[in-house]
């Protein structure tokens, strides 16, 4: 028989928790939910936008009836329960409806806090927290005129833009200087205070409220200093209380909020709780994002995997009022030990503040100008050292030295038919279209269901703001440990770790220790672990081809129609007349349709079938031509220019430097392409400064220039140093490489990888530790050894040339 | 929602070559009248018949990463249901499948229908 699960609190953390627990485990219990509020489970953030006017009840709808009947589950709406009694594991309600229990999950959520005043239970005095809150509100507001505020904070201000959009005169009360004070600083509310004014809020700030005045309805609110306001409506924003009675009377040891520990289970380990409702390791919650990862380990544990622990996570803000923008996140007030990078542009409204400690960010506010939010959250959760990026932080993203797409990303000011994925064709409205209807809230839901930001993820932060401005206050980014795919719980570092350390030398030892939860990966992992092995035990590890992109498996590029592209390698760019006439051979024997030069020097021949391959390579090995490597993670190529053999301003010979180079590192797999290219004077005509290692030869060297890429967000090299040899450049060349390909994720280009781990790192592994240099270049050339062969040349015999053939016909 | 693919109603079988012909995860052809049939071989040495075209945009199946008792198609990373031929959700749409067996160690395609 089924075990019986039964969840009371049919809100947003609770039913999370079963929305993750069918998906891992959709047989696992026979489930029974408990909602105090007459509705099926609504989303609960999505109040104030209601409150205001822009949304429906409809709208904010999470799961309707059906999804409850669709999965089995057993749904009393408007029932409250009053009693648990754990001996018998029974759960009962008001009106005496009982369920029996072997997993109990309390998802109580909380209540609004009320001020203990004269006057609090007088008609017209309401908290802010469910659908019910909000009918009086509107109705209130059809027949009154005077609405007070009390608390502004985030919560506060969301009712109060509400009311007013409903026609009230409200006025927010608030007992400090500065609104939303647990978020910002005193600069920054003061501009929130300023817009909202304009708005047509009033404030009464440092102002206590002493008493609520009225008969039977509230007439007026009295102040610590004898002042009146009149007040038809009082809203109470002051905090919220966890929903603990419950849970105290069944004996479950609370404190402020249920205490739970890392697996979300109470002082009874049959009972679990998560949201609002909880308190763990001392903090108790308010926004979404952290009860949608309780959600998920909760799930995990109820499913008996027991391989996830919560962790609080730094959470960011966002309000929803529309037409203001502001953001914050952790330690935004600074103060002793920290230091503070201002930006203040008044006229504007524009106002950004990052906290910063040991290079790292700590916190962050940003008024008028949140475009960077997204990243900065990153960054700051990453504990990414920003010292390279220091002097252009606070002007965002797109300038860092990003001459592409990066800065026109005003997610909130695009029209819907803004085009926000071009490789998908997705528009803004599409976004928000999936959002709505589906109910999405994480970026992988609006990644599967709209592909927006699924190819080449470039659109990655634009789509994270576009979901954060359609689902407002709560959406955090994501969630702070990025798993390498699904298949796992795991990051790339966890995984490549223990690799290293546990001496993983295949694909399925790796799944195996660190528990896959499919049976043989997915299309993104397993070329992921393919790559971290190979780069790991370079000789050793045996290369999986069914775990390779087709491109690296049968060495050509595949292209829309099936059909592969063919380019020989042409070292540095340089080719003879021999050359060119054995490719013009081969393009006319084999009625190549299109012969193409492409932007690194090479030859490209399209539309080959794959059958011809093996016999189209084996005319260009006649040749002495060779795999250019044009499909692979791996070295693409080295462009030069012709340099002082020819050039009247070359420095230097940056062909044979360019040859040199290319002859060094050719086969190597990388964790993404590595593109390379010598110029011969600083005019830089090889274009050096957009590829992942440029050399720039000067009259007294060699500038190495590192990190950069053409390509969707253009990005110029961060220069690493000068050298005077060209031994000095071959050895630094190899030795990045090698730092590269042991460090950075899979699929991650050098320009990424150095933005994250900060330039002077790289400048620290590769110039400063002499030693360390010479070991990375000397694995480099070791792993080069087992590296350097001509996969045509293998795959152009037999047997291996019969994989690309018909394995047979049928009439 | 699933709407049921194309299946052959009257069965006349061929061998289509060995097992062992076709590596572990991943695919070979077979040339038709209705063009290439794409034979999958999963990890567990089951084997799956789809019409070489994925129903995004006509990719050929039979170059994806085979994982599971899926293919993630080579052109746009759909992913589909090799038993049935179904995109998986979100992505809608569905590649014709054939009956497919295997017996001593050969592959066997049913083409009828």
């Amino acid at each position: 028989m089924k075990q019986k699960l039964v969840l009371i609190g049919n809100g947003m953390a609770g039913v999370r928790t079963l929305e993750e627990l069918l998906k891992i485990a959709p047989d696992a219990y026979d489930v029974t939910v408990f909602g105090a509020e007459p509705y099926v489970n609504y989303n609960r953030i999505l109040l104030s936008p209601m409150l205001a006017g822009e949304k429906t009840l409809d709208d904010i709808v999470l799961n309707g009836p059906d999804w409850y009947a669709g999965h089995g589950i057993t749904l009393h709406k408007g029932k409250k329960v009053v009693k648990i009694d754990r001996r018998q594991r029974l759960v009962v309600a008001e009106d005496g409806t009982q369920a029996g229990y072997d997993r109990l999950l309390l998802a109580t959520g909380s209540t609004p806090a009320l001020l203990s005043v004269p006057g609090k239970e007088l008609d017209g005095v309401i908290g802010f927290r469910d659908i019910h809150d909000v009918e009086r509100m509107l109705s209130c507001a059809r027949q009154h005129r005077h609405a007070v505020v009390i608390g502004g904070g985030l919560l506060g201000l969301e009712a109060a833009n509400g009311l007013r959009k409903q026609g009230m005169q409200v006025t927010v009360v608030h007992l400090v200087d500065n609104l939303m004070n647990r978020q910002l600083d005193a600069p920054a509310s003061q501009l929130l205070q300023r817009a909202l004014e304009d708005t047509g809020l009033d404030f009464l700030m440092q102002a206590q409220t002493e008493a609520l005045l009225g008969d039977t309805r509230v007439r007026a609110i009295r102040f610590k200093d004898g002042t009146e306001l009149p007040a038809d409506l009082v809203v109470m924003a002051v905090g919220i209380r966890p929903n603990v009675e419950l849970a105290r009377c069944a004996g479950l040891h609370c404190e402020k909020g249920i205490v739970v520990n890392d697996t979300l289970q109470t002082f009874d380990p049959r009972v679990y709780a998560v949201g609002e409702c909880v308190q763990h390791r001392g903090q108790l919650f308010g926004l979404v994002a952290p009860l949608f990862e309780q959600a998920k380990v909760c799930a995990n544990h109820l499913a008996g995997y027991g391989i996830a622990r919560y962790q609080s996570t730094v959470t960011a803000t966002k309000l929803k009022v529309t037409g203001i923008d502001l953001f914050s996140a952790g330690q935004f007030q600074g103060g002793e030990g920290y230091e503070n990078l201002l930006f203040q542009d008044p006229a504007r409204g524009i106002y950004k503040k990052l906290v910063i400690q040991d290079n790292r960010i700590k916190g962050a506010v940003l008024y008028g100008d949140t475009v960077d939010g997204a990243w900065y959250f990153q960054l700051m959760r990453d504990g990414t050292d920003i010292a390279a990026l220091r002097e252009n932080l606070l002007f965002g993203q797109a300038h860092l030295g990003d001459s592409g797409h990066g800065a026109e990303s005003k997610a909130v000011n695009l029209p819907d038919s803004a085009e926000v994925c071009g490789c998908n064709g997705v528009c803004k409205g599409d976004i928000l279209k999936a959002i709505t209807t589906h109910k999405l809230f994480t970026l992988d839901e609006v990644r599967s269901h709209t592909k927006a930001s699924a190819s080449c993820g470039s659109c990655t932060g634009l789509v994270e703001q576009i979901i954060s401005s359609a689902l407002g206050a709560d959406y955090s980014v994501s969630t702070d440990k990025k798993p390498l795919c699904k298949c796992t719980e795991h990051t790339h570092d966890e995984v490549r770790q223990a690799i290293r350390k546990e001496g993983l030398k295949t694909i399925p030892a790796v799944m195996a220790l660190l528990n896959w939860k499919t049976p043989d990966g997915c299309a993104g992992c397993r070329p992921a672990l393919n790559y971290y092995l190979l780069s790991q035990w370079p000789g050793e590890y045996q290369d999986d081809p069914q775990s390779r992109f087709i491109n690296e498996r049968v060495h050509a590029n595949i292209q829309k129609d099936g059909s592969y592209s063919v380019v020989p390698r042409i070292w540095g760019g340089l080719t003879t007349p021999a050359e060119l006439r054995a490719i013009a051979d081969v393009a006319e024997k084999y009625q190549v349709p299109t012969v193409k030069i492409t932007g690194g020097q090479r030859i490209d021949l399209l539309g080959i079938k794959k059958e011809t391959l093996p016999q189209v390579w084996h005319d260009l090995n006649q040749a002495g031509l060779m795999s250019g490597h044009a499909y692979g993670k791996s070295l693409r190529t080295v462009k030069t220019c012709v340099g002082k053999e020819w050039c009247r301003f070359g420095t230097q010979e940056s062909m044979a430097l360019g040859v040199g180079l290319e002859k060094m590192t050719w086969g190597s797999w990388t964790p993404h392409k590595f593109k390379m290219a010598v110029s011969g004077c600083p005019r830089n005509c090889a274009e050096a400064t957009i590829k992942d290692f440029g050399v720039v030869c000067v009259d007294s060297g060699y500038e190495l220039h590192v990190g950069g890429n053409g390509g969707v967000k253009v990005r110029a090299t961060d220069l690493l140093c000068k050298v005077d040899s060209e031994e000095e450049v071959h050895e630094y060349c190899g030795a990045f490489m090698q730092v590269y390909r042991e460090e950075a994720r899979y699929l991650e280009r050098t320009a990424h990888w150095i933005e994250r781990v900060g330039l002077a790192y790289v400048k620290q592994r590769v110039v400063e530790d002499e030693a360390g240099r010479q070991a990375l270049f000397q694995r480099f050339l070791a792993s080069q050894q087992s590296a350097q062969s001509d996969p045509w040349a293998a795959l152009a015999e037999e047997p291996a040339r019969e994989q690309f053939a018909h394995l047979g016909s049928v009439a | 929602m699933t709407k049921p693919c194309r299946v052959a109603d009257e069965q006349t079988w061929s061998d289509v070559g060995a097992l062992d012909a076709i590596p572990r995860q991943g695919s070979r052809t077979v040339a038709s009248a209705v063009g290439d049939i794409a034979v999958f071989r999963s990890v567990d040495d089951q084997v799956f018949a789809l019409l070489d075209r994925c129903p995004h945009k006509n990719g050929p199946l039979s170059q994806g990463i085979v994982h599971g008792s899926r293919v993630t198609c080579p052109l746009h990373s759909w992913v589909i249901e090799l038993q049935s031929g179904q995109a998986v959700a979100p992505d809608q749409g569905c590649a014709r499948q054939f009956p497919v067996k295997l017996e001593d160690g050969r592959v066997w395609l049913d083409m009828a229908g």
